[in-house]
């Protein structure tokens, strides 16, 4: 265990750089090796932390950043068709296609069906063009209003006053088996042109 | 038999080499009420770890149960509610403290040097503490904690490119859900606190390593050159110990301020959780919590074409103005009678602050959603009128007019009160603003009838006070020039009214 190129020449860090040849058995220099040895190690321990730390960096920034890329939807019915009367604005939910078990009530979404004519549709998500706050539609004044800011939309969704940059969300939809369905998922969002 | 157990500790740890000196190191003899308010911030943070430990051991972080544990909280666990009053009211003063203490240093040039890095920590803690705030409102997990997320979320959402992958991060997914509140959960009870913790150890190091400033002096200027070896001198022939000299200080302020906060919370009780967070119950009025009401108020009031760059840009300018404040100015002069620039920027920072946090709480911008099903048509303005105005004044009822205009001062205020409107415009200016609308009034041309307008235009010339003439276009009856193109038939010039 002990170390063959300890001896007479005593305590390394006095001998003044590790130039004397050892007495027994006459190597270039005893410090120099042990350097060398220490910087080997420092580095292969280093290089041991990096592998491990590389491997073990999948799992945590995957879990950290994964929500960055995750954009899908998906289509969901919002009952029949026929329940959505022409000419009027009337209130849906649904349970939002992309829910994770621990969601609970957040699961739940809410959006405008206007049915225009028969088989023709707008389905405008409830968030707020400006920052997402829910409209409400007034059928009187066929408008909707954000509480917020006071944004205001005509009824076919498009800007009627206030600080919203565009006219409300809209969903893509389609009549499958006499069923109303919507390509729902993502939170709507400026970015999105939906 | 103690001091045997303190020299065994001692020997073993070094604790009293390390304490010793926290308390018997010199501060300012005229420091006096001052320096007070870090300490109180101190005390604020100290009750937010304890309680907030004791509400992690009850609170059950899921989106399907947060709300319901909270109000299981507040009703069932014996003193839950008082758990919850102390860390909210708590909160709220931590933050107000800390800004009190910031506004001192600012003030007194406290951040010159050597201190510069004291204030840099400072204003880190700021940022982690408003941070730990709008996380804490996430907590709650009620309405307004969901709206305020989408708030959030669309605030990210412009940000140019990778909004949406930002959004995600911040919402943990594509939807405000189980994972957002997890998400917010882990920042709220283990990244910030760390970091605060971190963060409060530096800046009392750092308090350590530079000394408590003094009380400034006109003429007293910071010369980095010399100015350590003199203050060190200054402290050794002038200052006192800090225990108990200024500590005393420190205790009774702290005192006073946990004894206001346990009245504050025993009587007002905790926040919240206000309507359950199911984003089907529309029938919500989202507002921010008190620290960031101003925020809200900045951002309803901008001109919607600036809105984006402001609020995306805004942020970072504010915090790079606060770091860089004491590499702009570390020398010379701390006085606040030679700082009038100074001054000027802290009084107008608090003042807009007050002003904006004033608007967000009462937001007169937003429509009062039931104002035209719930506010009575006052009677002054129905009596003596034809029955074509009355049915004006259904149709303005009706078509939710009131919702952003008020008569009799009840009514939204986003629009301008209408109890005169017949004094400034003419029946056909008003049939115009109606069907036409502005940037901020919708057009009800496509929205009522003919037979509606012309009622409520009818109803609305009768708004006026009953000796106030009402209005004409101006110079409508002096006979202009007119000038016709070729052909057109002569008309004659309408009087301004009807």
């Amino acid at each position: 265990m002990s170390d063959p190129h300890q001896h007479s020449t005593g305590d390394s860090s006095a001998s003044g750089g590790g130039t004397k040849p050892c007495v027994n058995c006459g190597c270039a220099g005893k410090t120099a090796t042990r350097d060398a040895r220490r910087g080997f190690m420092f580095r292969f321990g280093a290089a041991l932390l990096g592998v491990g730390g590389a491997i073990a960096a999948v799992p945590i920034l995957g879990t950290l950043l994964a929500p960055a890329r995750r954009q899908s939807s998906s289509w969901v019915s919002l009952g029949p068709a026929d329940a959505f009367p022409t000419g009027q604005t009337r209130f849906a939910t649904f349970l939002n296609p992309i829910r994770q078990p621990t969601d609970g009530d957040a699961a739940k979404t809410a959006c405008w069906v206007r049915c225009i004519s028969p088989g023709k549709y707008q389905v405008f998500a409830v968030n707020c063009a400006h920052l997402g706050c829910p409209v409400r539609w007034f059928a009187q004044s066929r408008l909707f209003m954000c509480p917020c800011h006071g944004g205001a939309y005509y009824e076919d969704g498009s800007r009627a006053a206030g600080p919203p940059p565009r006219g409300l969300f809209e969903y893509p939809w389609k009549i499958d088996g006499g069923n109303l369905l919507i390509e729902a998922g993502h939170l709507p969002g400026l970015e999105q042109s939906t | 038999m103690f001091s045997l157990a303190i020299d065994w500790v001692e020997a073993r740890t070094g604790a009293v080499a390390f304490i010793a000196p926290l308390l018997t190191h010199h501060v300012p003899r005229n420091a006096k009420w001052w320096y007070v308010f870090g300490s109180a911030t101190l005390m604020f943070f100290t009750i937010q770890i304890v309680t907030g430990v004791c509400l992690a051991t009850l609170y059950a972080p899921s989106a399907a149960e947060a709300w319901e544990s909270l109000r299981y909280i507040d009703e069932q666990v014996p003193f839950g509610w008082m758990l919850r009053a102390l860390h909210g009211w708590s909160s709220n003063a931590m933050v107000v403290m800390m800004a009190i203490h910031m506004l001192q240093v600012f003030l007194h040039a406290s951040y010159k040097f050597p201190r510069e890095l004291n204030w840099v920590t400072g204003v880190f803690l700021l940022f982690t503490v408003l941070a730990l705030a709008f996380t804490g409102q996430v907590m709650r997990w009620d309405q307004d904690a969901y709206w305020g997320l989408g708030i959030g979320a669309s605030i990210a959402d412009r940000i140019p490119v990778i909004g949406n992958q930002v959004r995600g991060l911040l919402l943990g997914g594509p939807i405000i859900g189980g994972e957002t509140l997890s998400r917010f959960f882990a920042l709220h009870v283990f990244v910030l606190p760390g970091a605060a913790i971190g963060l409060v150890g530096l800046h009392l190091a750092l308090i350590m390593k530079n000394g408590i400033s003094e009380m400034p002096k006109v003429g007293a200027t910071v010369e980095p050159a010399t100015y350590r070896a003199e203050y060190e001198k200054r402290m050794e022939k002038d200052g006192v110990p800090f225990y108990p000299d200024a500590a005393q200080r420190d205790m009774v302020f702290c005192g006073a301020c946990l004894v206001l906060l346990v009245v504050l919370a025993a009587v007002y009780g905790p926040f919240g959780p206000g309507g359950q967070p199911d984003p089907t119950l529309i029938d919500t009025n989202p507002r921010p919590d008190y620290p960031f009401l101003w925020i809200f108020g900045a951002v309803s009031l901008l001109p919607p074409a600036s809105e984006t760059a402001v609020m995306l840009v805004a942020p970072l300018v504010g915090v790079l103005v606060l770091v860089a404040v004491p590499f702009l100015a570390n020398a010379g002069e701390r006085a606040p009678s030679r700082r009038p620039g100074m001054v000027l920027i802290a009084s107008l920072a608090v003042m807009a602050i007050a002003a904006l946090t004033w608007e967000g709480k009462t937001s007169p911008w937003s429509p009062i959603m039931d104002g035209w099903s719930a506010l009575p048509t006052p009677g002054h303005f129905l009596t003596g009128r034809t029955p074509l105005q009355v049915q004006g004044a259904n149709v303005f009822q009706f078509a939710q007019c009131r919702n952003c205009h008020s008569l009799d001062g009840l009514g939204g205020e986003r629009g301008p009160a209408l109890d005169a409107i017949a004094t400034r415009m003419t029946p056909d200016q008003l049939m115009r603003q109606i069907q036409q609308g502005d940037g901020n009034m919708p057009a009800f041309g496509r929205n009522l009838d003919s037979a509606q307008m012309t009622a409520l235009v009818s109803f609305l010339t009768t708004l006026r006070p009953e000796f106030e003439a009402p209005a004409v276009i101006p110079g409508a009856q002096l006979p202009l020039p007119v000038r016709r193109m070729p052909g057109e038939v002569s008309t004659p010039v309408a009087a301004g009214s009807q």
